[in-house]
This record gives structure tokens, sequence and C-alpha cells, in this order.
């Protein structure tokens, strides 16, 4: 699972660089994920802008590193494509997370 | 290594005609053969959506076949399969009304005598969240026609996905 991390103004931003977070990644996913945030504090914001395919167990997966992260650290998401946020529509999911048209970083360089 | 088979029963066009327009190509039938496995459904997904890129399919349409065949071939190997892997056939038919899809494994048999229809789980954030029970859940909001039958050792599950340029 190949993600990149960076600090924000906004909290910590981990970008997913690989295309697909499906049933083959899922663990591997959380694990990586959860590793990468332990010991900050504040909003993890998960980029997801890469992501083209995402199906129920990775949808089960990022639900999960919200629960792992706790209410101190609130899990939000950004740069959701239409495939990915067809998911969290489908099953409601998208009432759940604050979810960002861009990762902050991108919306500040974008002026 | 999965085996693809591509076959046209039905070929209303000329010979080398590449389809009219860009509208999918009915008539078109992927089958495949594999043995169940996380890596073996990425690679037979892949297989199966190059095909029916060049059937013609529509990116949104593209996109609602992955995920459903995703979802059902999860569950063939998380449950069917739960034991060890053993072999799934897969095949998909571009119809008037649609995508058909088959799919039939000889793993368990499914809980219930049809396929399940559970509800959303309950969301009562954050503690609560599920983290699971949502495959099922997509797979009945975007077919038709979802039959579930144990047939002696063998699950034979059966959906069509209906597509907007069908419609």
């Amino acid at each position: 699972m190949n993600i990149t991390t960076r600090n924000s103004g906004r909290g910590l931003i981990i970008t997913v660089n690989d295309t697909r977070v499906d049933a083959a990644v899922a663990i591997e996913f959380k694990e990586t994920v959860r590793t990468e945030a332990e010991g900050g504090a504040g909003p993890v914001i998960l980029d997801l802008s890469n992501v083209t395919f995402l199906d129920s167990s990775g949808l089960g997966a990022i639900v999960a590193i919200m629960k792992l992260l706790g209410a101190d650290r609130p899990l939000e998401l950004a740069g959701l494509t239409p495939p990915v946020a067809k998911v969290f529509r489908l099953t409601r999911m998208d009432g759940i997370f604050t979810i960002h048209a861009q990762a902050p970083d991108d919306l500040k360089a974008a002026g | 290594m999965p085996v693809l088979r591509s076959a046209k029963p039905t070929d209303p066009g000329a010979p080398g005609d590449p389809g009219t327009q860009g509208l999918p190509t009915l008539g078109e039938v992927i089958a495949c053969s594999f043995t169940a496995g996380d890596m073996a459904t990425r690679r037979v997904l892949a297989d199966v959506m190059a095909g029916l890129i060049k059937a013609g399919l529509n990116d949104e349409d593209l996109a609602t076949v992955e995920l459903i065949l995703a979802e059902a071939l999860n569950n063939v190997v998380e449950h069917a399969y739960a034991d060890g892997p053993g072999p799934v056939e897969l095949s998909v038919a571009l119809q008037s009304f649609g995508l058909a899809c088959m799919i039939t494994d000889t793993g368990r048999p499914m809980p219930t005598d049809d396929a399940p229809d559970p509800p959303l789980p309950v969301i009562e954030p954050p503690a609560d969240l599920p983290e699971g029970g949502f495959g099922w859940h997509i797979i009945r909001c975007l077919t038709s026609d979802l039959t579930y039958r144990r047939d002696g050792a063998q699950n034979h599950l059966s959906m069509t996905v209906p597509l907007m340029d069908l419609n």
C-alpha cells in the first residue's frame, strides 16, 4: 500500500497513491494508515483523489480507521472520484464523514 | 491464471464493424474460470472490464459493473470458500435489458434460500459505526433479477445490471 503523509494547517493529510482500495488490500490499508497517524493530534484527512475503485471492504477499512482514531482525531475525506463517491452515497456513509472536494493544500495552491 | 473466453453469438454488424456510434455491442459474452482469491478477483475484474470497454460501455456503467462483480466475488472468497479456495465461473452477457451476470462456485451454500437482503447497518456514529454488511446492500441497490440457487454442490448467483446506454 503506497501512501504519502504531510502536515497541513488543517491536519495530517494522508494521500493514497494506489488506485484501488479493495478486499485485496483492505487490512493492509487500515494498518498502514493507523501506523502513519499514530502519536499525532488533530484531524486526519484522507486524500482519495487517486483512488478510482473502492468496494465495501475498502469502505469498511475507512470506517474502522475512523473508529480507531477516536473522537479526538476526526477522520475527514477529500477528493472522492465519482465511483468512490457513489459507494459512500449508496451506503449513506456520505453523511457520516466531512468530505472535502480536494485536500486543503491543493485548495491553497489553487488560490 | 484466469481463462478468458469471448464470443459473439449474434453479430448484427458487418464483419469487423466496431459497433455503431460507440453503443454497446449486443450479444457480447465474456466468460472466465479461475480459482477464488482476492488477487484473482482483481485480475478477473481487469480482464472483464477490458472486454466491456471494447464492447462500448460508458464509464459510469463500467464502474457500476465492476463494483457489483467485486462485491459478489468478494462474497465467494469470504463466505463460500471460507475454508479454502475453490473454482469459480463468471460470465457476463450484454443483453437488450442490461448486463446479465452469472457466478458459480462449489463452496458453502448461502445461509438462506435466497440471496441476502440485509437492511443497511444502523448508523450510530462514531463508536457503533458498522465496518461490514454493505456488500449485499450495494448489490441489491444496483441490480435487478437477483437470484440465488443451490444446485447439488454448486451455488449459482445471477443478476442483471441495468445499463444507461440501453435504457
